[in-house]
């Protein structure tokens, strides 16, 4: 029997295709490959399902610019044509950015992710209170309780970093590295509405998602 | 023109659920150049996307229409009430999924009229859309707005906001409609007239309708020359090739998966249907335009399920090896077959298990009534041995879920009948538990008898509510136990839904007054309030009980008889009074032809007839 192969799969999800969920989107993926005619490796079992995995799921409403996908092959093929194949079958919004191989003994690519990299741009056109203010006292707290689909949780230990990526008249970036994975993950959502800014999102984008160094898990 | 604020759409959307349902860019659909494509087509359907996504009749025209290269066709379907309100609010027109135009700027909206409870959402859609919701006020400046679909066999009960109607199937009309509007599109009046000359246009503002005392038509008269007496559907002699580019959702549709009609129409005559009645006569698609589309379809969508839909897809002739071929094709690709109609025999037991393979979860039935006696007079010809057998060996062999489908307000029905429903169910639970212990499912499903516009049973009355009430209480209290579900309709909604099935023209008024007082989604449980239609109802002095509930003298002259399916009305009376003496009508590829009248009315070369497989026992007889 051949060997099969994993290929990791960077792609951008862009404006067009912000609102599909995150079930969608596999959907979406199922389908572009089947019809890519790549050799889809299957679950065995009674009810066989490719394997194709999403390393974090991407909340509706946010783009993202480096999004990571697994795919398992049941036969090798080169990188570069998997990409020919794939790139031809995708709907506006998704861009494919690059195809490498990993080792098919990794662990799951969920398992991986340690934090997310976002960047969300508000409009400060009619705000008086510095934004840079409110960052910064929202680094000093100790403890963020928040309530989220009736559960309260703490969100202060699930924000890494947060800063003012830029700022001009009327809007202002702010950056984040949010933790994610088994110890809670955070969203920038939630992280904006701590900050009193839910109104004034204009976008956010996931840029970024960092994986555990090979050998720490 | 431009197309609607995508600022506004920017913070509306993020407010509503499942926003991807009005943002488009689906794989495989098109967007034309809105400036130089002359005629702009809108294609319409009254309900939620993922419903309408659903659809394959509004796929095949959207196909059709897009090949033309001086026309679009775009999509739009029902906001769901969140995404209306939002879009009140923030000023945003309902738009077309495509280039995001108001429903407004478009030359033609097309609404495909499936059921009778989405009426209110055609409102919903005009309103938001920027059309004036009456025919009568709307000129030269708005779009031409037409019906067509099932809904159209009785259309009068909408024909306050139409201005033209197309009785039957829509393939070949909607391109005459199409050149007649690059004739002479920008007068209304004039393409009115020359659309009513068309076979199967019905423009119902050149008819009039008078009322006797009693309530009932006296009579529909055209008040033009150009308006026939009687529309009769068209109908295409063969069927053309499916699409096969067909638009992939993202948000997951009712039924998402790659569909292909293997044939049109249906023989078995069950009485109680409309479907079997208006889609005559039977035209099955060749094997190998069925094979060489599902390669296509498949190829073009990536679907991971094939439907091989029809209204009997167990009755198409050589479906065994059909399924096997489809199998042998894309089986190796993981793609899975499925039937949606399964009849309740040894045969479709084997095709189930064949496409099935070792995933079997559940398998669907409809025995429709628990008593043999019941089943003549409905002619639905399944005899109970067979019924349990089929259960026992499904069981058998590694389903563990049964649904089962009955009705109940079927003509002469007992209280006998409706404890034989129970009795089956029971009986087939013990067959169920026999064979899978307690892991053994049975969901029953009971549904209330709409008596439908141009079936058999279009004279009889629904069930009053006392009665109905009875049985839903005999049913509960029998069909209870581990391992049994049993649901059933709400008797208010099935009176609304045969009000408005049997109405005539007053009941526009009683529509647009259930509309403005807030009546949406009428087809969802969890937004009709029938309450609001009552009052709708009596707020314009009708009975909804006077269209449901009265049984009608065969003499009557009824809101829809101006409107052929093809088949008799002699037929017609002739099928009831079979029912009504419990007399079973063959199959029609059995025996000798049971003249319905199809034949007659579309009298084509044999030949043709033939050549279309045409699936009666008549055409076999007259080509001879």
């Amino acid at each position: 029997m051949e060997r099969t192969q994993r290929l990791r799969v960077t792609f951008a999800k862009g404006e067009e295709v912000k609102y599909i969920s995150h079930l969608d989107l596999m959907r979406l993926w199922e389908r572009a490959l089947r019809r890519a005619g790549v050799p889809l490796l299957y679950s065995k079992g009674y009810n066989p399902r490719p394997k194709i995995s999403l390393a974090a799921p991407l909340a509706v409403g946010i783009t993202g610019q480096r999004e990571i996908m697994d795919v398992s092959l049941e036969r090798p093929l080169a990188p570069l044509d998997f990409a020919t194949a794939v790139k031809r079958q995708l709907p506006a919004g998704i861009t494919l950015i690059e195809v490498q191989e990993v080792y098919v003994t990794l662990p799951a690519l969920q398992t991986l992710v340690q934090s997310t990299h976002y960047l969300a741009t508000v409009d400060t056109s009619e705000e008086t209170t510095d934004v840079e203010v409110r960052v910064a006292s929202l680094l000093r707290a100790e403890h963020l309780r928040r309530r989220r689909r009736e559960k309260e949780y703490d969100l202060r230990p699930l924000i890494e970093e947060l800063w003012l990526e830029a700022t001009d008249e009327d809007q202002c970036t702010l950056g984040m590295k949010l933790r994610a994975g088994e110890g809670g993950t955070g969203r920038p959502d939630e992280v904006l509405a701590e900050l009193g800014l839910t109104d004034q999102v204009e976008r956010i984008t996931r840029t970024q998602i960092h994986f555990a160094p090979a050998g720490e898990t | 023109m431009v197309s609607v604020d995508a600022t506004a759409l920017g913070s509306t959307l993020p407010q509503v659920v499942k926003p991807a349902r009005y943002t488009g860019g689906e794989w495989n659909s098109v967007v034309k150049d809105w400036e130089r494509t002359p005629i702009k087509f809108a294609l319409a359907y009254p309900d939620v996307y993922e419903v309408g996504m659903s659809n394959l009749a509004l796929m095949i025209l959207y196909d059709i229409l897009n090949q033309q290269e001086d026309a679009l066709a775009e999509r739009v379907y029902t906001p769901w009430v969140d995404m209306e309100q939002a879009m009140r609010a923030s000023g945003i027109p309902l738009y077309s999924l495509e280039s995001r135009h108001p429903l407004h700027e478009f030359d033609i909206v097309g609404f495909t009229l499936p059921y009778e409870l989405n009426c209110t959402n055609v409102l919903t859609m005009l309103d938001l859309g920027g059309i004036p919701l009456l025919a009568s006020e709307r000129n030269d400046a708005h779009p031409l707005i037409i019906g067509g679909g099932s809904g159209t066999y009785n259309p009068e009960p909408l024909v306050d906001f139409f201005d033209l109607f197309v009785v039957g199937e829509g393939e070949e009309v909607i391109l005459e409609l199409l050149q007649l509007y690059r004739d002479c599109g920008e007068n209304r009046n004039r393409y009115l007239l020359r659309a009513a000359e068309t076979d199967g246009a019905y423009v119902p503002s050149l008819y009039e309708v008078t009322y006797s005392d009693d309530g009932t038509v006296r009579e529909v008269s055209p008040t033009h020359e150009s308006a026939k007496p009687s529309i009769t559907k068209r109908i295409v002699d063969s069927l053309p090739p499916p699409p096969t580019k067909v638009v992939v959702p993202f948000v997951q549709a009712v039924h998402d998966r790659a569909t292909i009609e293997i044939q049109r129409g249906c023989t078995q005559g069950c009485r109680f249907c409309q479907a079997g009645m208006i889609y005559r006569p039977l035209r099955q698609r060749p094997q190998e335009e069925i094979l060489a589309a599902a390669d296509k379809l498949l190829a073009a969508t990536g679907y991971e399920e094939l439907a091989l839909v029809s209204l009997s897809s167990c009755n198409y002739t050589g479906i065994e090896g059909l399924v096997e071929q489809l199998l042998a094709r894309h089986g190796p690709t993981y793609t899975s077959i499925s039937l949606p109609s399964l009849r309740m025999d040894s045969f479709s037991l084997r095709l189930a298990e064949m496409f099935h393979g070792r995933r079997k979860t559940g398998l669907t039935f409809a025995p429709e009534a628990g008593s043999e006696r019941l089943r003549r007079v409905i002619n639905k010809n399944l005899n109970h041995d067979d019924i349990l057998s089929t259960a026992e060996s499904a069981y058998n062999s590694g389903w563990h879920r049964i649904k089962l489908y009955f009705m109940i307000g079927l003509p002469t029905e007992t209280m006998e009948d409706v404890e034989a429903i129970a009795a089956l169910v029971n009986e087939l639970r013990a067959v169920g538990r026999r064979a899978r212990g307690k892991k053994a499912e049975l969901n029953v499903s009971v549904a209330t008898l709409i008596p439908k516009p141009h079936t058999p049973f279009q004279w009889i009355p629904l069930e009053d509510r006392a009665s109905l009430d009875e049985k839903h209480h005999v049913l509960r209290n029998q069909i209870r136990g581990r391992g049994l579900k049993l649901s059933w309709n709400d008797p208010q909604t099935s009176l609304l839904e045969a009000a408005l099935s049997r109405g005539d023209r007053r009941l526009g008024k009683v529509i647009l007054h259930a509309w403005q007082a807030g009546a949406r989604f009428d087809a969802w449980s969890e937004a009709l309030d029938t309450q609001r239609w009552w009052q709708a109802f009596s707020a314009q002095g009708l009975d909804p009980a006077f269209y449901a509930r009265r049984e009608r003298p065969l003499d009557e002259v009824l809101p829809w008889d101006h409107i052929s399916a093809g088949v008799s009305k002699e037929y017609l009376v002739a099928e009831l009074r079979r029912s009504l003496a419990e007399e079973a009508t063959l199959d029609c590829r059995e025996g000798s032809c049971r003249t319905c009248g199809i034949l007659e009315t579309f009298h084509r070369d044999p030949e043709a007839m033939q050549q279309g497989r045409w699936g009666c026992v008549g055409v076999q007889q007259s080509a001879q």
